[in-house]
C-alpha cells in the first residue's frame, strides 16, 4: 500500500494533487517507510515553521556532513546556502544581503523596480503582437523572472542556457523522488560547485567593475567571506527563476478556469494584489520546501512524536487548503478574508524574494489580463514539470484573438463562463 | 486611509515595508514603525501581503446593520447596550457585538472628543515628528450604528435601574453595561510641582501633542520613572539627540515587570545610547522659576539638574471614580470581575448585566494560578473586548472565558522587545536563543519548574513557540537542543519582588486556538483533568 504522501509524489497525480490532501490531513504527522515524517495539517505546520527545535541545516545528519565532492573536480564546495542553515549564520547571511535588497537598509529598492519590471512586460506581450497561439510559460512567465533577476543580482541574461541547466538540476534534488536523501545532496552539491565557479568569475568582473546590483554590493562589502557569496548568490538565482515563473503560470490557469476573476482583473486592476494572495494559497509553486528540516530534539505535536534526527516534511500546500483554518478552502475567491496562506512558508526562512515575486506576479497577470484579447487555454490540464515540491505548468497554451496595444483603454469583452 | 497595526501580532517579516516604504519604516532590525493616515493603494497592498494579516486599515465593505432578530441569544431581552469609555476597547466590543448579529440601540459614552484613537504610537514614532499629523484614529472596521456621545463623563451608575449618569446630567438606560474606562497616567504627586509649566505626563492624543511641541524646543529632559512609557521616551528623546536623564527608583529599568537580567540588559542598552541614566534614586523636587516654569529637579543622591522638561511615567491611576458607591467591586485596583468579564459587585458576586475590559479591568488568569491581574496592554484590551462583547449577548452555556495569554510588545533603542505570558511570575530565567550582547535573544521565564513566560529582543518570530508551551505548562527551563542557541543554558534567578502569597500553584494548560474552542484544563495529582469553563 502507498501512502497519500506517495502518491502526492506520483507524477501522475501532478496535475491535480489536491484531492489526496483531506487523506494526508487524516495523519497531522505521518511517518513514512523511509523514516521521514510529513506534515499536512495548518496548525501543525505553523508551529513547526516556529519550532526552534527544528533545524533547516542537514549536516547535523552526519552522512550529509560528511560528503565531500570529487576532490579532482576543480570547482570548490560551497557552504550551504542560508535556506539551508541555522541562527544566528542563517540570520547574518540574510541579514548580508537584505542589507541591499529591503529594510532596513534599502527599503525602497523593490518598489524602485516596478517601471523596469513593467517595461520588460510590455515588451514581452508586445513581442506576441500577431500571433494566435500563446506559450505562456516560454514567452512569457519563465523570461520575465529570469530577466528582472538577471539585472537585480548582475548575472549577464545571455549566459541563462548555461545557469538554467545547473538550476534544474539543484531543483531536482528537492524532489525526493530522485535518489536517497545522501545522494540527492552529493548532486547538489556538486552542482553548486559549478554554479559556484561560474558565480566566482562574474564576482571578480563585479570587483573590478561594480555595478549597482547584488553580487556587486555583495563583493564590494568587507563582510563576507567569499564562499558566502557564492552560494548566496546561487541561491538567489535559483530561487529567483524558478518559481515566479509557476506563480505567473499557475495564475494564468487559475484566471482562465475562473473567467469572472479575470474579467473583473481587467477592469480593476487593483484586484490583481487578492488574486496575487489568493493563488499563493490555491495554486501555490511550492508545495512542499525540499526535505531538509530535521528534528534536534524529540517533538510531540498532533499526538506523534517526531524522533530526534528524523527528516521532516512540511507539506505547505494541503495547510493552505486546511479546512479547519479555510472556510470553504478548494474555492478560489480573492475576496477571502483573512488569508494567511503559507505559500511564501513563514518564520525565519520566510521567502526572501517574496516582495520582489509579489510585484512581478502582480504586474504580470494584471498586464495579461489587460492585453490579451479573447485568451481560452488549449488543453487542460497542461502538461506539468517533473518536480513535486516545485509544481507548475512546463507549458501553458492559450490561444487569442489579438493582442491589445500597450496604451489601449480597457474595453468591455464578452466573457465566456464555463 | 487609516491604518494601524496589531504590532502583538506583528512577527517583523517587513512585507508592508517593501509593500509601501512611504508608509511602514523599519528603522532597525524588527521595530516598525508607520503613518496612520496614508495612501490607499500602497496600504491596501501592505495589509494584503502581511504574512499573519497584523496590518489592519478601513475596511472597504463596511456592513451595515445585520438583519435578524433583536435577541441573538440569551433569554432576556438585550436591545439596550451602553458601552462607557470610547477607545480601544470600546470600539472593539462595539464592532464585535455588531459582527456577532447584535441589532439593538447602541451607544458609545467617552469623555475625549474626537474618534478613537491608538495610544502605543504616542511615545514612539508620534514623538518624533516624523509623521506629518498625529492622527493615529483607529480605522473603521465595521459599520457599528451607534449613537456616541463624546466630550461627556459617565459620573455614576444605577444599577437598580440600569442606568448610567452622564455629566451633564443626562441619564442612559441600559440591558448590558461595558466598562472600559481604562486608565489614566499618575500625576506628579506634588500638585504645585505638577503644575509647573515643563511637568508633564503622557496618556492622551493631546498629552503627545503637547509633549511633541515641547521636545521640539530642544530641552533638557527628565524622564522620571524607567517604565515601559518612560523608557519609550527616553528613547526618543535620544533620536531628537535631546539631553536626557532617566531616573529610576529601581536598581535597573524595566526591573519591575521583566527582572533584573533584562532589567541590566535595558540599563547597558540606555547608557549605550546616551541617555544619562540614574538608578536607585528618586527625584525628590521639582523646581520654577519665577515664570513658574521648571527649570531644576532634585534627586535623592543629592544630586541636582538642570532640566526644562519633566515627564513623570510614573504608572497609572485606573479610571473608577466614577463608580464610587455604585455597588460595585471598583477600586484603585480596577473593576473586578470573572474570566467572562462580568463584573463583581462589592459582596464579591458577578452580575450578569454588567461587563469590563481592558485596562481597567481585574480578572482571574487561570494559567496564572487563578489570580487576578491588570494588563494594560493594547492585545489584551483587544482580546478581553472580544470576550466580553460576546458574552453579553450570550447564553450562560454559550459565554466563553478569556484565556488569551497575555502578549506586549515595546519598541525603545531601535529594538522590538516583545513579551508573551507574565515575566512578573517566575522564579527563574534562561537565554535560550541568540545574544545578549548582540541584543538579539529569546529569555524564558520559569515558575515552579513550569515555564511561565518569554521575552524576545528582535526574535519576535519565535515567541509563538514559547506560548505553546506556556500554554501546555511545559517544563522549565526548555529543551536545550534549539537553533540559535549561543551559549549553554543555565537558568539564574529572575530577580523578581514576589508580590504572590507562595500558596500551592494550580497547573493549567490551555487548548485551541480559536474563541470559541479555547479551553483551560486544571491538572490533578494525577496529571489528568477535568475541563474546567
Ligand atoms: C503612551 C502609551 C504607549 C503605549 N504603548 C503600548 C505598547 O507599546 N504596547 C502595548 O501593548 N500597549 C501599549 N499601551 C497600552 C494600550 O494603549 C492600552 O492597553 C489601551 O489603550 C487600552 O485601551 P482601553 O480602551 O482599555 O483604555 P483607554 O485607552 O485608556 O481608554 C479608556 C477611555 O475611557 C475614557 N474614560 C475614562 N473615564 C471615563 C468616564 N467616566 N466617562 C467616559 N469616558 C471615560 C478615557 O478618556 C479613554 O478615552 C500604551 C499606552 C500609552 C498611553
Ligand atoms: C512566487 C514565487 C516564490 C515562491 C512561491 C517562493 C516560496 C518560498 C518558500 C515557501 C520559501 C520557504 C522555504 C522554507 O521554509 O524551507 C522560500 C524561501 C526563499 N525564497 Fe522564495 N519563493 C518565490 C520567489 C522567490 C524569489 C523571486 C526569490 C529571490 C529573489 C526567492 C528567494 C528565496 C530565498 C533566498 C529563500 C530562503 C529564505 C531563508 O532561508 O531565509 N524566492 N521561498
Ligand atoms: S508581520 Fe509586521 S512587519 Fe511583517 S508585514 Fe506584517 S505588520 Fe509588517
Amino acid at each position: 500500500m502507498t501512502t497519500a504522501y506517495e502518491r502526492f509524489l506520483d507524477y501522475a497525480n501532478r496535475a491535480d494533487p489536491y484531492p489526496l490532501f483531506p487523506e494526508l490531513r487524516e495523519t497531522p504527522v505521518a511517518r513514512q517507510p523511509d523514516g521521514s515524517y510529513v506534515v499536512s495539517t495548518y496548525r501543525e505546520i505553523v508551529a513547526l515553521l516556529h519550532d526552534p527545535r527544528v533545524s533547516s541545516d542537514l549536516r547535523n545528519l552526519p552522512e550529509i556532513a560528511n560528503i565531500r565532492i570529487a576532490p579532482d573536480d576543480a570547482a570548490p564546495q560551497l557552504p550551504p546556502e542560508f535556506i539551508r542553515r541555522d541562527p544566528p549564520d542563517h540570520d547574518r547571511l540574510r541579514a548580508m544581503v537584505m542589507k541591499h535588497f529591503g529594510p532596513p537598509g534599502a527599503p525602497g529598492r523593490v518598489a524602485g523596480m516596478e517601471p523596469r519590471i513593467l517595461q520588460i512586460t510590455t515588451e514581452l506581450i508586445d513581442r506576441l503582437a500577431d500571433r494566435h497561439r500563446i506559450d505562456i510559460v516560454d514567452d512569457f512567465a519563465y523570461p520575465l523572472p529570469v530577466t528582472v533577476i538577471c539585472e537585480l543580482l548582475g548575472v549577464p541574461r545571455e549566459d541563462e542556457p548555461l545557469f538554467h541547466r545547473w538550476s534544474q538540476i539543484a531543483v531536482g534534488t528537492n524532489d525526493p523522488t530522485t535518489g536517497s536523501l545522501v545522494e540527492r545532496n552529493r548532486r547538489r552539491f556538486e552542482t553548486m560547485a559549478q554554479l559556484g565557479r561560474y558565480l566566482d568569475g562574474l564576482a571578480d568582473a563585479h570587483l573590478r567593475a561594480p555595478g549597482d546590483d547584488l553580487l556587486s554590493a555583495l563583493v564590494t562589502d568587507d563582510e563576507p567571506a567569499r564562499p558566502d557569496v557564492l552560494s548566496t548568490a546561487a541561491l538567489l538565482l535559483i530561487a529567483g527563476h524558478e518559481t515566479t515563473v509557476n506563480l505567473i503560470a499557475n495564475g494564468m490557469l487559475t484566471l482562465l478556469r475562473h473567467p469572472h476573476v479575470l474579467d473583473r482583473l481587467r477592469r480593476e486592476p487593483g484586484y490583481a494584489v487578492k488574486v496575487v494572495e489568493e493563488l499563493l494559497r490555491y495554486e501555490p509553486p511550492i508545495h512542499m520546501p525540499g526535505p531538509r528540516r530535521t528534528a534536534l530534539a524529540d517533538i510531540t505535536i498532533a499526538g506523534t512524536t517526531i524522533p530526534k534526527g528524523s527528516v521532516i516534511v512540511l507539506v505547505l500546500a494541503s495547510g493552505s487548503r486546511d479546512p479547519a483554518r479555510f472556510a470553504d478552502p478548494d474555492r478560489f475567491d480573492p475576496d477571502r478574508p483573512d488569508n494567511q496562506h503559507l505559500g511564501f512558508g513563514g518564520g525565519i526562512h520566510y521567502c526572501f524574494g517574496a516582495p520582489l515575486a509579489r510585484l512581478e506576479t502582480r504586474l504580470a497577470l494584471g498586464e495579461l489580463a489587460r492585453r490579451l484579447s479573447g485568451p481560452r487555454l488549449v488543453t487542460d490540464p497542461p502538461p506539468y514539470r517533473p518536480t513535486p515540491n516545485l509544481r507548475g505548468p512546463e507549458h501553458l497554451l492559450i490561444d487569442v484573438d489579438g493582442i491589445r496595444a500597450a496604451d489601449d483603454p480597457v474595453r468591455p469583452e464578452r466573457v465566456l463562463h464555463p | 486611509m487609516r491604518v494601524v497595526v496589531d504590532l502583538t501580532r506583528c512577527q517583523g517579516y517587513g512585507q508592508c515595508v517593501f509593500a509601501a516604504p512611504g508608509v511602514f519604516r523599519m528603522p532597525h532590525a524588527e521595530s516598525l514603525m508607520y503613518s496612520g493616515d496614508a495612501d490607499r493603494d500602497q496600504v491596501l497592498r501592505a495589509a494584503a501581503a502581511c504574512p499573519v494579516q497584523a496590518v489592519l486599515v478601513d475596511e472597504d465593505t463596511v456592513l451595515g446593520r445585520p438583519e435578524g432578530p433583536a435577541t441573538p441569544h440569551g433569554d432576556t431581552p438585550v436591545g439596550r447596550i451602553v458601552i462607557v469609555g470610547a477607545s480601544l476597547t470600546g470600539l472593539r466590543a462595539a464592532a464585535t457585538l455588531r459582527r456577532e448579529g447584535y441589532r439593538g440601540a447602541l451607544t458609545m459614552i467617552g469623555d475625549e472628543p474626537g474618534e478613537p484613537y491608538d495610544r502605543p504610537p504616542l511615545s514612539k514614532q508620534a514623538l518624533t515628528g516624523r509623521s506629518a499629523t498625529l492622527d493615529t484614529s483607529l480605522p473603521r472596521r465595521i459599520e457599528l450604528d451607534a449613537e456616541w456621545m463624546r466630550g461627556v463623563a459617565a459620573v455614576g451608575v444605577d444599577l437598580d435601574h440600569r442606568r448610567v449618569h452622564l455629566a451633564d446630567g443626562r441619564a442612559v438606560e441600559y440591558d448590558r453595561l461595558l466598562i472600559a474606562t481604562g486608565v489614566r497616567a499618575r500625576p506628579w504627586p506634588n500638585p504645585q510641582e505638577a503644575a509647573l509649566d515643563g511637568v508633564v505626563v503622557l496618556r492622551t492624543r493631546q498629552d503627545a501633542e503637547d509633549l511633541r511641541r515641547r521636545l521640539a524646543a530642544r530641552p533638557r529632559v527628565l524622564v522620571i520613572g524607567g517604565g515601559f512609557t518612560g523608557s519609550e521616551i527616553a528613547s526618543v528623546c535620544r533620536e531628537l539627540d535631546l539631553r536626557v536623564t532617566l531616573a529610576e527608583r529601581g536598581p535597573a529599568p524595566l526591573q519591575g515587570a521583566l527582572g533584573k537580567v533584562i532589567g541590566q540588559i535595558a540599563a547597558d542598552m540606555q547608557r549605550d545610547h546616551g541617555v544619562d541614566l540614574r538608578c536607585g534614586v528618586t527625584v525628590t523636587a521639582l523646581e520654577g522659576d519665577r515664570e513658574g516654569r521648571l527649570c531644576r529637579a532634585r534627586l535623592s543622591d543629592g544630586s541636582v539638574l538642570d532640566v526644562e522638561l519633566a515627564v513623570a511615567a510614573l504608572g497609572s491611576v485606573c479610571n473608577v471614580d466614577w463608580l464610587e458607591g455604585s455597588g460595585l467591586a471598583a477600586g484603585p485596583w480596577g473593576v473586578g470581575c470573572d474570566a467572562g468579564c462580568r463584573v463583581f459587585n462589592a459582596n464579591g458576586m458577578v452580575r450578569d448585566d454588567v461587563f469590563v475590559a481592558g485596562d481597567v479591568a481585574r480578572f482571574p488568569h487561570p494559567v496564572y494560578g487563578y489570580r487576578f491581574l491588570t494588563l494594560e496592554h493594547w492585545g489584551n484590551a483587544v482580546g478581553q473586548a472580544r470576550v466580553a462583547a460576546h458574552n453579553m449577548i450570550s447564553a450562560p452555556a454559550d459565554r466563553q472565558p478569556h484565556l488569551a495569554l497575555p502578549v506586549f510588545w515595546s519598541a525603545q533603542f531601535g529594538v522590538n522587545i516583545k513579551a508573551v505570558g507574565v515575566p512578573a511570575f517566575s522564579d527563574e530565567v534562561v537565554i535560550a536563543q541568540g545574544s545578549v550582547a548582540e541584543r538579539r535573544f529569546v529569555a524564558v521565564y520559569g515558575h515552579r519548574g513550569r515555564i511561565s513566560a518569554a521575552v524576545t529582543f528582535d526574535q519576535a518570530m519565535w515567541l509563538d513557540f514559547y506560548r505553546d508551551l506556556i500554554e501546555k505548562a511545559a517544563p522549565f527551563p526548555p529543551d536545550a537542543d534549539m537553533v540559535g542557541r549561543q551559549a549553554e543554558m543555565r537558568p539564574v534567578p529572575a530577580g523578581i519582588a514576589v508580590r504572590a502569597p507562595a500558596i500551592q500553584d494550580a497547573t493549567v494548560v490551555v487548548t485551541g486556538d480559536d474563541l470559541e474552542g479555547r479551553r483551560a484544563t486544571l491538572l490533578g495529582a494525577h496529571g489528568s483533568g477535568e475541563t474546567v469553563r
